[in-house]
């Protein structure tokens, strides 16, 4: 059998080998296993199964009642483990609300047929702001050592650029590092006590999933060098106005949105444009 | 209106809904909390059987714990550095009758001080008279805690003091003076040590001392030859101070078989606790550490010790161990784990834990389910030392944790968001105490209250600190607990770092009964610590050990104490001595301390 036939049977029976869908939640999930293996982050694994089920379950009931359709879970299973990995309680409950509120946000917060913010991220936002007395989010659970970090950069680039998403990442990090010089000269603090939280996972998860999502970024190639600078400095703001801990899940769930909004309005305002000059 | 607009406002109704479930549940909260608050001016004797008043002051306790004044090299996080060192231990050191009370300071020049209960509800420092309150000085380092336990079973219990520095062993010279001994002690030139108990743990009836070290041994914080003395990792950090087992030797010799027993560590220990957890007649060792996981030391008939704490899941997921302390929650006849850690509301959740072991699997395959949240002791807040007891005296063992780290003046600054930012950072980042963020008088989980949980005996907890009188607001690091009057209550003890000490004497309701025992080893060691008593009254059972060191820098009374409720009826209590011998003692008379001497 020749290497061609191999790959091409592959490619019938398993579909996920070409399917770009497929390659976060594979990503996502070898990160989980190896933390849990290595770490053991997830401290038993009803919270894991809850947020993922909840997740899961949410897609299939609303996707069916709002499209008629059973949904691909794809995406869903990545916001669940997304959730699972990124919540820290020691309750159950919010693992299961944060999901659902997560999905939720797909069918509800949408705007010109899209939906504007990424779910994990409103997931874990909503929580912070409504139920801090309850849930904290991933900080320093993945120990702080060199090579575990460095396996998970090296896997986490070559995955944002499989998926053309790596320019993305690189303008967030390249920002981030500008403005924790810039903040560093402002309070006084150590260059690399700013710069250490983005040597942290809870920066791994936010750079490699949740700013490079397909569905809640934009499309522009111009939008995408932008917003990540946006989400950055907003982030330093959030930091040195409000000391706020969580302050990149902050950024992104301000500047996505909007910059959403902005480019469906930019394409619509292009589009009246073209056909303008058309039509006369 | 078509069927998909009322699709849209279904699922729209359902997401708000969604949202407006963790306000509900935080308002809920609120009302029950206010609910309770409401009750302090009512009926608290009737609505929880007892109240508690800080009587420091009036019974002539009126000690200030300073704390240690480091290198000018970690003024930008000294707060965070110089962190601990309050400490209570409680021990009969006249053998009076009456529990006196050691308190340790930090501060170089400053005097720890030995409170000499005079039986007349007042106490007196007799500290310097008796040679143990001039001890923290500049070339032997100052106190961190201290554990009292009979070494050279004379019957008068004798005093270590764990320092940062050289740590210091005196001997009670018959409650008239004490002599200090610690070249007995093979201790290192410096070590920075922050626990130590006394255990038998090969059982030939001599007290051991185990000590757990917390910065590496050879750091002098005075003189810091360079500023990497902060730990490697927040969760797996294993470049903190040595562990040390030294067997009893008896003649007031002592020998390091901390390797040979295979307890060298260098994790970051901060509490100990010992107790015969697999029920094969020998100590185990259990260990809550900073940043990284716990540990639980499985003795292998005093040959070695074995941890499986991983196996057993205390020590499975890493966290911030601060403390470890031992009680029969429900009543069940064996001893459940309570180690303590941190939670921060929307920052660091870790929650407190509970391990209550998995029935039937106690002597192989130890295994342990945590119960914290179940019973509503979880989240305390930068918890430190916990005690069980049974504070209303109604037969279940309730539970007191001191909370708190370090209070800036102004309420409201925090350094969490800068602690947050280094906390995530890479090892060689975390490592140095210069990368990490001025503190410039913020706190950091300051002026947080202590929890006082009373246990309603049908698995619930419920937190009444306030209500009962525990208004203030310190950080604290040490509890106690001793019947300090005799009076049929136990009262608590509280040391807080950088504040003054709070002795809560508590007053029951006159329903409720009680009775206690001193027990007196003979094969066993004279102190009785590793004697495990059960007693059987009216349909109830509950298990209490008497330990040589229990929860944070503190020592509980030796005697053992239990709550009654209403009933005077017992039955029996049954002792199981670390010698083997195994005691019963039929119908002993309730509301009054019993003495228990070992049979031969």
């Amino acid at each position: 059998m020749s290497e061609n036939t191999i790959v091409n049977s592959l490619k019938r029976w398993i579909p996920i080998y070409t399917d770009k869908r497929y390659i976060a939640p594979i990503f996502i999930t070898l990160i989980l296993i190896a933390a849990e293996l290595s770490f053991g982050i997830l401290e038993g694994y009803p919270k894991l199964a809850t947020a993922i089920l909840a997740s899961l379950g949410t897609e299939l009931i609303l996707g069916k009642i709002v499209t008629g359709k059973w949904r691909n879970l794809a995406s869903a299973y990545v916001s669940g483990i997304s959730v699972a990995i990124l919540i820290r309680s020691p309750m159950i409950w919010p693992y299961a609300l944060c999901s659902i509120i997560a999905i939720t946000t797909k069918y509800v917060l949408r705007y010109k047929g899209r939906h504007i913010w990424n779910p994990s991220n409103f997931g874990v936002v909503a929580l912070l702001l409504l139920a801090s007395d309850s849930v904290a989010v991933l900080s320093i659970q993945w120990g702080n050592n060199v090579w575990p970090m460095l396996v998970i950069w090296v896997l986490g680039f070559i995955i944002v650029w499989r998926v053309n998403r790596l320019h993305i990442s690189t303008v967030y990090i390249v920002s981030f590092l500008f403005f924790s010089l810039f903040r560093s000269w402002m309070t006084g603090n150590p260059f690399l006590g700013e710069v250490a939280p983005i040597t942290g996972p809870m920066y791994q998860l936010f750079i490699f999933f949740m700013i490079t999502d397909p569905k809640t970024t934009v499309s522009s190639k111009w939008g995408q060098y932008v917003v990540p600078f946006a989400i950055a400095a907003v982030e330093m703001v959030l930091r040195l106005a409000f000391h706020a801990v969580y302050a990149p899940f902050y950024a992104l769930f301000i500047v996505g949105p909007i910059a959403m909004v902005i480019e469906i309005k930019w394409n619509e305002y292009m589009e009246k444009r073209e056909i303008k000059p058309a039509a006369s | 209106m078509n069927k998909d607009k009322y699709k849209k406002i279904g699922i729209a109704t359902f997401f708000v809904l969604l949202l407006a479930f963790p306000i509900a549940r935080k308002y809920w909260n609120r009302y029950e909390e206010n609910y309770s608050a409401e009750a302090r001016h009512s009926q608290i004797l009737k609505r929880y059987g007892f109240y508690i008043q800080n009587v420091a002051q009036q019974v002539g306790i009126n000690f200030k714990h300073h704390p240690p004044k480091l290198d000018p090299k970690l003024n930008n996080i000294m707060p965070i550095v110089a962190d601990m060192g309050a400490s209570v231990a409680v021990a009969d050191f006249n053998q009076d009758g009456w529990p006196d009370l050691y308190f340790t300071n930090s501060e170089i020049g400053t005097n720890n001080a030995l409170y000499e209960n005079m039986g007349n509800g007042k106490f007196k420092d007799v500290a310097s008279d008796m040679g143990v309150a001039a001890i923290n000085t500049a070339n032997g380092g100052t106190s961190m805690g201290a554990v009292w336990g009979d070494y050279d079973n004379d019957n008068y219990p004798d005093l270590f003091v764990y320092k940062w520095g050289k740590s210091m062993l005196f001997h009670n010279d018959k409650g008239k003076g004490f002599t200090n001994v610690s070249n007995e002690l093979p201790l290192p030139k410096w070590m920075n040590a922050n626990t130590a108990i006394w255990f038998d743990y090969n059982n030939d009836g001599k007290l051991d001392l185990f000590i757990g070290g917390y910065y590496q041994k050879d750091i002098n914080l005075w003189h810091l030859k360079n500023t990497r003395i902060m730990p490697n990792s927040f969760e797996y950090a294993k470049n903190g101070g040595r562990n040390y087992l030294f067997e009893n030797l008896g003649h007031g010799h002592f020998k390091d078989v901390t390797k040979k027993m295979g307890l060298l560590d260098y994790r970051w220990t901060l509490a100990a606790s010992a107790a015969d957890i697999n029920h094969d007649g020998y100590q185990d060792l259990i260990l809550a550490n900073d940043y990284g996981v716990d540990q639980v030391f499985i003795n292998e008939k005093g040959k070695s010790f074995k941890d499986i704490g991983s196996t057993s899941r205390i020590g499975f997921a890493p966290k911030s161990g601060m403390n470890v302390t031992l009680g029969d929650v429900l009543n069940q006849g064996h001893l459940d784990i309570y180690i303590t850690n941190i939670s921060q509301p929307g920052i660091l959740i870790q929650g407190n834990n509970l391990w209550m072991p998995q029935l039937g699997k106690e002597k192989n395959d130890l295994s342990y389910h945590n119960l914290a949240e179940d019973l509503g002791i979880e989240l305390g807040g930068w918890s430190w030392g916990a005690q069980f007891g049974d504070f209303n005296n109604d037969g279940h063992l309730d539970l007191y944790v001191a909370n708190g780290y370090v209070s800036g003046k102004r309420k409201g600054n925090s350094y969490w968001y800068d602690y947050s930012k280094i906390a995530v950072g890479n090892n060689s980042i975390i490592n140095d105490a210069q990368n990490w963020p001025q503190m410039k008088g913020k706190s950091l989980s300051g002026h947080e209250r202590n929890k006082l949980w009373i246990n309603n005996g049908s698995g619930g907890f419920e937190e009444v600190g306030k209500a009962v009188g525990g208004k203030e607001v310190y950080d604290s690091r040490a509890v106690a607990l001793a019947d300090l009057w005799n009076d049929g209550a136990l009262d608590i003890i509280v040391a807080n770092q950088n504040g003054p000490v709070m002795v809560y004497k508590n007053t029951v309701g006159p329903d409720r009964h009680w009775i206690g025992f001193k027990l007196i080893g003979m094969k066993s060691n004279r102190s009785g610590i590793g004697a495990e008593a059960t007693l059987y009254w009216k349909h109830h059972i509950q298990t209490q050990i008497v330990t040589g060191g229990n929860g944070f820098c503190s020592e509980n009374q030796r005697r053992l104490y239990f709550g009654l409720d209403k009933d005077t009826t017992i039955d029996s209590l049954v002792i199981q001595w670390p010698s083997g011998i195994h005691q019963v003692l039929d119908g002993p008379v309730a509301d009054q301390y019993h003495q228990v001497i070992e049979t031969k």
